[in-house]
């Protein structure tokens, strides 16, 4: 296989962005994204989309067509993947594959979602939906929010954690967002705000769920030969990347209190990069609810099982800590456009591996220039786990 | 939408009419299946057996779902758990005739079969004595 670089990520704002269509919002995120590159629109060979709601929650049916002609880029190779909310993960490991493989030399990974154009509850049958419909929805109704609260309860009576546990996983990833100008929730919240928050599936309230988001995300990659005659001056190389899948039926799985997929997923990667967890200098998880975030600490590594919550509390997971966890504000406070999320990550570690997080309030330090991207579709249905290193 | 097809699982929608929760068996490799299959993931065994499950269950997980979706909107906010019961098979469904305060990780539920007053065919877990 060739070496694969990222060279240009560009990223649109995050919120409620009905100002804009589509195609008007991914065209804010691959502007800049062919400017950090050096590249024109016609450059780009292949372009991997990621988005789920074409035809549901926004009117295009063929999303990456419209985009590329919106973006001037008919006439590359187009696909569209769907990997529920690790669909933008799907797009970068398509785009990845077409340059290792030798198919193209310079490739595209987009995420564009567009989830305001419904109302809530029309959002939350759409989305309740993405598990086994016809075993666990159509009869109980169960919502996304719904199936990671079974997942918080089983991982309290478990290990004891508590629901003021749960806040401070809201808490951390507020206050990176309210650093961060493309983030969708820039207010700092306090524990007994998220405590006091309505509940939406018990033990899970409002701020503990992600918010739902418009936004666009936008990733070059190029093969090694590209970075060279393009005199790319800080390319971030695809180290290794892991994948794994969980059963549709929620009633299949073992236990409730870790995803498989998301251990499996990051193990392979850890294997495919020759690095362990220790080496990691930045990480961005999956924290659509604050229990996911808990989850994925223990889930990828970065602590044993059951140990995620006192990892949170010494306050480890922050900038100064032994692994800083979602300083961008993660999915919970920067938002989950959910087709977008998984190349919005990889903005973020290529942003903060080059060393140039926009506010330096929010870089890290670098060690061993190594980050990782844990990205979860569904509940642990699917989940891709991507390690950059520069 | 159009019909769900369920043809090949008949005998379990006809169950639940007569009080009966059933799950398959795989006739080649044994393996037990809920929901039911009627083709075998394990061993690609096709046209499975079907099994009556037994109707204790411990429940290892809940919630109360208070924010609901658009075809859910006329019913009251629901508890939704998974339960496994002891042939080793986990059912996830409401669970009904419990305060919340009551409802614990580990507790024992009965299984039952249930015909809704609208004619829909389910299931759902309810207290021990109310067999």
């Amino acid at each position: 296989m060739k070496k694969v670089a990222v060279i240009g990520v560009g990223n649109s704002r995050f919120g409620v962005r009905t100002d804009v269509t589509i195609s008007e919002l991914a065209f804010e995120a691959v502007k800049p994204s062919l400017e950090d590159a050096g590249l024109a629109a016609s450059d780009i060979q292949f372009v991997a989309l990621g988005s789920v709601g074409a035809g549901a929650w926004y009117e295009e049916l063929l999303p990456a067509v419209v985009i590329s002609e919106y973006c001037g880029m008919t006439r590359a190779g187009l696909v569209r993947c769907e990997a529920a909310c690790a669909s933008g993960s799907a797009a970068f490991f398509t785009a990845y594959s077409a340059i290792a493989s030798g198919q193209a030399e310079i490739a595209m990974a987009l995420g564009a979602e567009k989830m305001r154009e419904i109302d809530n509850a029309t959002s939350m049958e759409w989305i309740g939906r993405a598990g086994y419909y016809l075993w666990e929805f159509h009869n109980f109704g169960i919502t996304f929010p719904a199936y990671y609260a079974l997942y918080a309860r089983a991982h309290m009576a478990k290990f004891g954690t508590t629901e003021e546990d749960l806040a401070l996983v809201a808490v951390k990833n507020h206050k990176y967002a309210a650093m961060n100008p493309i983030a969708q929730l820039r207010n700092r919240i306090t524990v007994d705000d998220v405590l006091s928050s309505m509940v939406i599936a018990s033990p899970l309230k409002l701020y503990d769920c992600c918010p739902l988001t418009d936004g666009s995300s936008s990733v070059i990659l190029a093969s090694e030969d590209k970075v060279k005659e393009l005199k790319i001056e800080t390319p971030i190389w695809v180290a290794g990347i892991g994948y794994s899948s969980g059963t549709a039926n929620l009633s299949r799985r073992p236990d409730f209190v870790g995803l498989e997929a998301s251990a499996l997923a990051s193990q392979r990667a850890y294997k495919a990069a020759g690095i362990t967890s220790n080496q990691l200098d930045v990480a961005e998880v999956h924290d659509c609810f604050t229990i996911a975030e808990i989850m994925a600490y223990e889930d990828i590594g970065l602590c044993k099982k059951g140990e995620g919550v006192k990892l949170l509390r010494d306050g480890q997971t922050e900038i100064g800590g032994k692994i800083p966890v979602n300083v961008d504000g993660g999915l919970k406070a920067k938002g989950h456009p959910i087709g977008t999320t998984g190349c919005s990550m990889i903005y973020e570690l290529t942003k903060q591996l080059r060393g140039e997080a926009v506010e330096k309030t929010r870089q890290v330090p670098l060690k061993n220039y190594i980050g990782l991207a844990h990205n979860v579709g569904g509940t642990g249905h699917y989940c891709y786990v991507t390690i950059l290193k520069r | 939408m159009q019909e769900i097809p369920i043809s090949r699982t008949l005998k379990f929608w006809e169950g639940l009419k007569e009080g009966r929760v059933y799950a398959t068996r795989c006739t080649n490799c044994g393996k037990l299946y809920f929901p039911p299959n009627a083709d075998c993931p394990a061993c690609l065994t096709t046209g499975l057996e079907w099994v009556e499950l037994s109707r204790e269950a411990e429940i290892e997980t809940f919630t109360h779902v208070v924010v609901r979706p658009t075809t859910f909107q006329q019913n009251k906010p629901y508890t939704v758990a998974i339960g496994k019961l002891k042939e080793g098979v986990k059912v996830l469904t409401w669970l009904t005739g419990f305060k919340l305060s009551e409802i614990k990780v580990g507790m024992k539920v009965n299984l039952a079969a249930k015909v809704t007053p609208e004619g829909s065919l389910t299931y759902e877990f309810t207290p021990l004595t109310a067999k």
